[in-house]
């Protein structure tokens, strides 16, 4: 059964055409890649799948419900929780409170989704700043309490926005092993992402979209050969492993 | 801390038998003032949607139970239920546009603005609910008719109320729609990617604060025995409400009642020792300094910088 | 209808609307630069008006020559206040802003009621008295002085910002603060100017509207929600909307005492005011605030 089908998604934005009928389908347990230049049109995509926008036209459905019109919340409650490219924790509340807030849309009772809260907070490796202020961290901290709050929600699909951006090499090998743990514990994760050894290593499939169209899609081998793609995106200089 | 808190209350109950009739006064305006601020705490402080209208609701609130009690006879211990029911209609309606239309900051603001003063000046200019003149209230005395003879009965239910709306907030506080009116405060976006219906919780808070300033006025009408449209719907008023919580700390249990404790004697002295000569405005200058204050060194209020200074003692 | 009545109301508040427009672009100019959104442009506005009183009572001064001094003054207590204490908060968030201007506001307002009681004042000009003939209408002399003298002061104002390279750097900051920021332009010395200017233009117009209308110093609040109406109309951040925005609102105004009873007229104004925040807070000309 798949998990996500999206058909003709068309979003428009005064004169520009953000993105022009977009078909994409993930099953349980994939991890796809969304790959493209800046201003692509990927975390467009994130936004009407998210309900943070509203298409133009174009159906998306999810689990087989019908997503269109319905507002953020009620789409993470349905199970597809998403990160932001630009992390917003809340700066006055300690790690483990941001995290709780999230855990409270699954445990109504504060004491349960503490402990919940705690559970996934260990779980991306931020114990030790449980008590923290989140307004306090370094940026690839944040970038896992982004995570674990998204992870509190217990989605079935993730969708991770440039979760590496900023971060150097030792952190992204860390927010690696994470996402593919995640995956591994059955979440479908949906990856904007720039780096191109992590996406590549991570994901099943990859998309490639360029000004708003997809001009690509398969697996991460066939994707990195792919002439359109070289040309719009990863230039003559990339080599996928797979092929050196 | 329980031990302390029972104490406190303890002494406050045995005050009235203790000090003048003055200074008993002065208290319930404190308790009265506390309360008010402690209703609008909910949705102006944990949740930070900042209105500067909420004398709207007093005065809604006010007016309906005078009104009934004068015109159906009805007992305004009913009355600030109907009082309260209909301030909770005016917020409602307030708060569904402010929100679904997405007023923030600056433009929720002149919002509630907006509507308190539409308020004022219907009042002001509908004869048939008292128009400029306003509204008296007879004495009579009775219980029955929420009024008292004695002082001291007024005091216990201004403290009945601010005990009660105080520990009602530190319910919110330790339940999902404190911790969601808190993250709502800070980030709504990041809410509602987490399954929080951030209009449902904004209107909530707005429904209850309303409700709650609502019966508020009842007890304004009664105690005052009169109700002037520019007194209970003006701009001073919601000023009144709104500085104790944020000089005493926004969006915690304690703020609006340090915050009246530290006002309500500060707007008495600067009343009683230079009203006479003129100086009518002269609290009001304090209100200002102080807000002022309080922005510049204090954001978070006097009760938060209270507990830092206690907690760097050694144990 | 006597259409006499409306052509008289139409023309009255056309003139009138030449000081909400100089108004209006006080606090457009300072929304516009640095996102602060003046809650004491309306009490600002009586002390100007009381200056120009007490230039008048005291010294002799016409308020049509005294509103330099008001103007200067003013612009002096915009510097004040945005060097001393909003530059403290421009990194807070917005309802610490708001408080604190709304503390400015409390402290002006009271200010005056303490120093000049709460009667209303009225500025007497030798001009305020004489009048013009067009027809069948009648101009106050008065009202057509500071009609003109605002009209001026905009223009001097729109040179200001269109030629000099202070006035070019203000409208840069207001394009693009991060922008400014990064080609070196003075930022804070930007932004005290721009509050400065707001505010002299409020001072300058409380000044210029003094012969004309009675005030007092609980007038502060109907003038800056009057204020935040035009901004919000025109559109915040926008000098032209601002313009525009006074003289409509002004002619609406006077067209709502004319067929309405003049309290009412208050509840045109909140009407309005919601009915913008609802369907355009971007207003005509606009950006949207932050």
């Amino acid at each position: 059964m798949s998990l996500l089908e999206v058909s003709g998604l068309r979003k428009r934005f005064g004169g520009l055409l953000a993105v022009d009928g977009l078909d994409l389908s993930m099953s349980e347990g994939e991890m796809l890649g969304l790959i493209g230049p800046n201003g692509a049109g990927k975390t467009t995509v994130f936004n009407l799948l998210s309900g943070f926008l509203t298409p133009d036209a174009g159906e998306i459905r999810f689990g087989g419900r019908n997503l269109v019109g319905l507002k953020p919340h009620a789409i993470c409650r349905l199970g597809m929780a998403r990160t932001f490219q630009i992390v917003r924790p809340f700066p006055q509340l300690s790690v483990l409170d941001n995290v709780r807030v999230a855990a409270l849309a699954r445990h109504p009772a504060m004491p349960r989704a503490l402990e919940a809260a705690r559970a996934v907070v260990e779980r991306v490796g931020l114990g030790a700043r449980a008590r923290e202020l989140a307004g306090g961290l370094t940026l690839a901290d944040r970038k896992r309490l982004e995570l674990a709050r998204a992870l509190a929600t217990e989605p079935t699909l993730l969708l991770l926005d440039e979760v590496m951006a900023g971060l150097n090499a030792t952190e992204i090998d860390v927010m690696v092993r994470l996402i593919g743990a995640v995956n591994g514990g059955g979440i479908s994760v949906l990856l904007i992402e720039h780096n191109m050894r992590a996406v590549m290593s991570l994901s099943h499939r990859i998309i490639v979209l360029s000004f708003g169209e997809k001009i690509s899609s398969g697996t991460p081998r066939d994707v990195a050969a792919d002439r359109r793609v070289i040309e719009a995106y990863l230039g003559e200089e990339y080599v996928h492993p797979a092929q050196a | 801390m329980k031990l302390l808190a029972l104490l406190a209350v303890a002494v406050l109950a045995a005050l009235p038998w203790i000090v003048g009739s003055y200074l008993v006064t002065v208290l319930i305006f404190i308790f009265f003032y506390a309360y008010l601020g402690q209703a609008w705490n909910i949705v102006g402080g944990y949740a930070g949607q900042l209105s500067v209208g909420h004398a709207a609701f007093v005065g809604v609130g006010g007016y309906a139970a005078a009104l009934l009690s004068a015109h159906a006879g009805l007992s305004p211990w009913i009355g600030m239920w109907i009082g309260g029911a209909l301030a909770a209609a005016l917020g409602a309606v307030i708060g569904y546009l402010g929100f679904r239309f997405g007023l923030r900051g600056f433009y929720f603001v002149l919002l509630t603005v907006a509507f308190a003063e539409i308020c004022r000046v219907v009042a002001l200019n509908v004869d048939a609910v008292g128009g400029a003149l306003g509204l008296y209230i007879t004495f009579t005395g009775n219980p029955r008719q929420f009024q008292f003879q004695d002082n001291r009965a007024y005091y216990y239910v201004a403290l009945a109320l601010m005990l009660g709306s105080t520990a009602l907030v530190r319910s919110i506080e330790r339940h999902r729609f404190g911790a969601y009116l808190t993250a709502i405060r800070q980030d709504e976006s990041a809410c509602e990617a987490l399954g929080v219906d951030t209009l449902r919780v904004k209107m909530l808070a707005m429904i209850l604060s309303s409700f709650l300033t609502g019966v508020g006025g009842t007890f304004y009408a009664f105690y005052l025995f009169s109700l002037q449209p520019n007194a209970v719907f003006g701009i001073p008023l919601s000023v009144e409400i709104i500085i104790r919580p944020i000089v005493g700390g926004a969006g915690t249990v304690m703020g609006p009642i340090l915050g009246s404790f530290i006002l309500s004697p500060l707007a008495e002295i600067s009343r009683t020792y230079f009203a006479q000569g003129g100086w009518n405005g002269l609290h009001l200058i304090v209100y200002g300094l102080l807000l002022i204050a309080v922005v510049l060194f204090l954001p978070q209020g006097a009760y938060p910088a209270l507990l830092r200074l206690v907690r760097r003692r050694p144990a | 209808m006597d259409p006499t009545l409306i052509g008289q109301g139409l023309l009255s508040g056309f003139l009138f609307g030449g000081v909400y427009s100089l108004m209006a672009v006080g606090l457009t100019l300072i929304f516009g630069v640095m996102r602060v959104v003046n809650f004491a442009h309306g009490d600002m506005m009586v002390w100007g008006m009381y200056l120009a009183w007490l230039l008048s009572a005291r010294a002799g001064i016409d308020p049509y020559l005294g509103f330099v001094v008001c103007a200067a003054a003013l612009f002096l207590l915009g510097l004040v206040v945005q060097r001393g204490l909003v530059e403290r908060i421009v990194d807070a968030p917005h309802e610490m802003q708001i408080l604190l201007m709304l503390g400015v506001a409390l402290v002006l307002e009271n200010a005056a009621l303490v120093a000049f009681g709460p009667d209303p004042a009225r500025v007497r000009s030798p001009l305020s008295q004489a009048t013009l003939w067009l027809g069948p209408i009648f101009v106050d002399v008065a009202r057509l002085l500071t009609f003109g003298l605002a009209m001026v002061l905009t223009a001097a104002l729109w040179l200001f910002l269109a030629r000099t390279d202070l006035g070019r750097t203000m409208r840069a900051a207001a394009d693009n603060p991060y922008g400014a920021r990064v080609i070196g332009a003075d930022v804070r010395r930007v932004y005290a100017a721009a509050f400065g200017v707001g505010a002299a233009c409020v001072g300058a117009a409380g000044a210029l509207v003094s012969p004309i209308l009675p005030f007092q110093p609980t007038s502060g609040l109907g003038l800056s929600v009057t204020s935040f109406n035009i901004v919000i109309i025109g559109g915040m951040g926008s000098l032209p909307g601002a313009f525009v925005g006074g003289i409509l609102v002004s002619v609406a105004e006077s067209m709502g005492a004319v067929f309405l009873s003049p309290s009412m007229k208050e509840l045109v104004s909140f009407g309005l005011l919601i009915a913008i925040l609802l369907f355009r807070p971007a207003g005509l000309f606009g950006k949207t605030a932050g």
